[in-house]
């Protein structure tokens, strides 16, 4: 069964950090993603730019509407996921906990729906 | 289970037992006869087994829904085939093989859209791989875990077991729980759902978790025993029923993992309440406070039992909540008999069970007990300040011990004025009448 990780998180946080503080945190994300890989459990990840780089795409009447941001204007925004393929909610559940990024933001967990 | 709480009557079960049934003529009996012998036997399957085929069905497929609808689908064809062709020497099996086979052709037909053609297949086989000979292996409590798992909504953990356990159709629920049928149908369709999509695993936890685990689904047991004690009066007949189911599922958790402690302290805590049922209330129905309940009613037998589960989950030296709370409902009971003060030790068990639960609730009843042994002021000084959590302005049982608290200071303004706050916010009448009565005390 697949599951997305999706990583939420206050991005202002990740600019207030030292840098030292900054390459600590990646080197927790790669050491994360390397257990991941090790697992069998990987399917693809990736970090996604900052909230400030979004443009939101609707088609209202058949006319295509751009704007600049996020979907939602949150506290925290999504910044990566994670796509793994394991036995069951629990297992997604204890990797989400193991994830970074539950610690300084949010993990939402949601199951792909197969096709 | 040889101590299994029986169910009430036609209130569970009424999907499966309430199909029309054609009554066909045997040479044994009359058609009359061999119906009712059919639907005796059904129920007793249904009373001794539901929850056992509904968690051994869905335990593969995660999808409860289904497994409810097939098994009363094979329900209606045995009320069917068993007055024709007399019933069958394993009933549960033949339910299982008629209900796998529903369950089946509706995962072909209804899910085919969620489903990949491999995938069915594999559903398909798990579906059927499986014993029919001899004993079905007892899954009901990897399914309570799974109604109870943390990913499930906490409020509707406790409806999602009675159902799914017992049988219980959504319109009883609801009315003990005091909502319409269709929010609660709604609310226990969208779990079964979450389940069924996010694969939430019908397991019981390894030892390192099922401590933490074994916590939900406890807390949903006692969430199902308390509202069926909002109505101690008995006079709301689903509710009264409700503390029933809820001591079925305590013993059957116990039953299934006898050596877990708090599941063993909650079963004592909830017999402890049971046995002072009949004391609680005056033929008038007017409501009794424990220091005036007379004790010959209570049920002694089960105070002998909830006694002796205590002592077990003391062997296994792992406090808890729920033995806290038997321990106290037990010195209750101890001092009441006996008529030796025990306070000190009260407010001793209350402290411990404030350390592990800080809830206002908790403070509350510690407050209670120190006004035995300190007097009414330091009481006072030890209840929860209704500034600090602004839940407790409409907690009913927060007002009415104030009110005690501050009559017996002899500041007699403030009792009255906590006592119609008490009283605006009590629902139950005869508890109701009891504050009036003490209001107008302090009137004269």
């Amino acid at each position: 069964m697949q599951y997305l990780l999706l990583l939420h998180a206050e991005e202002a946080g990740f600019m207030r950090m030292t840098p030292e503080e900054q390459q600590q945190g990646m080197a927790a994300y790669m050491a994360y993603t390397e257990a991941l890989t090790k697992a069998g459990a990987l399917k693809g990840s990736n970090r996604l730019q900052f909230v400030a780089t979004a443009t939101t795409v609707r088609v209202k009447d058949g006319k295509t509407q751009v704007l600049d941001g996020p979907f939602a204007d949150s506290k925290e925004q999504l910044g990566g996921y994670y796509l793994i393929d394991v036995a069951d909610l629990d297992a997604a559940l204890s990797w989400a906990a193991r994830c970074p990024g539950a610690r300084h933001g949010a993990v939402e967990v949601r199951p792909i729906w197969a096709m | 289970m040889s101590q299994a709480a029986g169910g009430p009557e036609g209130k569970r079960f009424l999907r499966p037992v309430r199909q029309s049934v054609k009554a066909p003529v045997t040479e044994q009996m009359t058609p009359n006869e061999s119906d009712q012998q059919a639907r005796a036997t059904a129920d007793a399957v249904a009373r001794r087994s539901y929850g056992k085929l509904v968690a051994f069905l869905a335990a593969r497929t995660h999808d409860v829904a289904a497994a409810e609808d097939a098994l009363s689908e094979a329900f209606a064809s045995a009320l069917e085939a068993w007055p024709r062709d007399g019933c069958p020497a394993n009933p549960e099996a033949w339910l299982l093989t008629v209900a796998r086979r529903k369950n089946i052709d509706s995962l072909r037909g209804l899910r085919r859209h969620e489903l990949a053609s491999d995938e069915l297949l594999s559903t398909t086989t798990l579906v059927q791989a499986a014993p029919l000979d001899g004993e079905i292996p007892d899954e009901r409590l990897a399914m309570m875990f799974a109604c109870a798992h943390p990913a499930i909504d906490a409020s509707i953990r406790a409806p999602l077991i009675l159902q799914v356990v017992l049988g219980l159709d959504a319109k009883t629920i609801a009315s003990a729980f005091l909502m319409s049928p269709a929010a609660m149908g709604k609310r226990l369709v969208r779990a079964k759902e979450k389940i069924r999509q996010a694969e939430i695993p019908f397991r019981v936890p390894l030892p390192g978790e099922l401590s933490a685990r074994l916590e939900t689904v406890l807390d949903a047991i006692y969430a199902a025993f308390a509202e069926g004690w909002t109505d101690p009066g008995g006079t709301d007949l689903a509710r009264r029923e409700l503390t029933a189911e809820a001591l079925f599922l305590a013993r059957l958790v116990v039953h299934l993992l006898p050596a877990e402690p708090e599941a063993l302290g909650l079963l004592a805590l909830m017999l402890h309440s049971e046995s002072r049922r009949r004391a609680r209330r005056y033929a008038s129905g007017e409501y009794v406070p424990l220091a005036q309940q007379n004790s010959s009613l209570w049920d002694a037998e089960m105070i002998a039992e909830a006694e002796s589960l205590l002592h077990q989950a003391a062997t296994l030296a792992a406090i808890g909540r729920y033995q806290l709370e038997a321990a106290l409902q037990s010195a209750h009971v101890e001092r009441c008999r006996s008529g030796h003060e025990n306070w000190a030790h009260i407010v001793k068990l209350y402290d411990a069970l404030f350390v592990l639960c800080e809830s206002p609730v908790v403070a509350i009843n510690r407050a209670l007990a120190i006004a035995e042994l300190d007097g009414p002021a330091t009481a006072l000084n030890a209840m929860p300040d209704e500034s600090a959590d602004p839940r407790l302005a409409e907690y009913q049982p927060y007002w009415a011990a104030r009110a005690d608290l501050l009559a017996r200071a002899c500041q007699y303004d403030e009792a009255r004025h906590a006592y119609s706050i008490a009283i605006g916010l009590e629902r139950d009448p005869a508890v109701r009448t009891f504050l009036e009565r003490r209001l107008t005390l302090l009137m004269g």
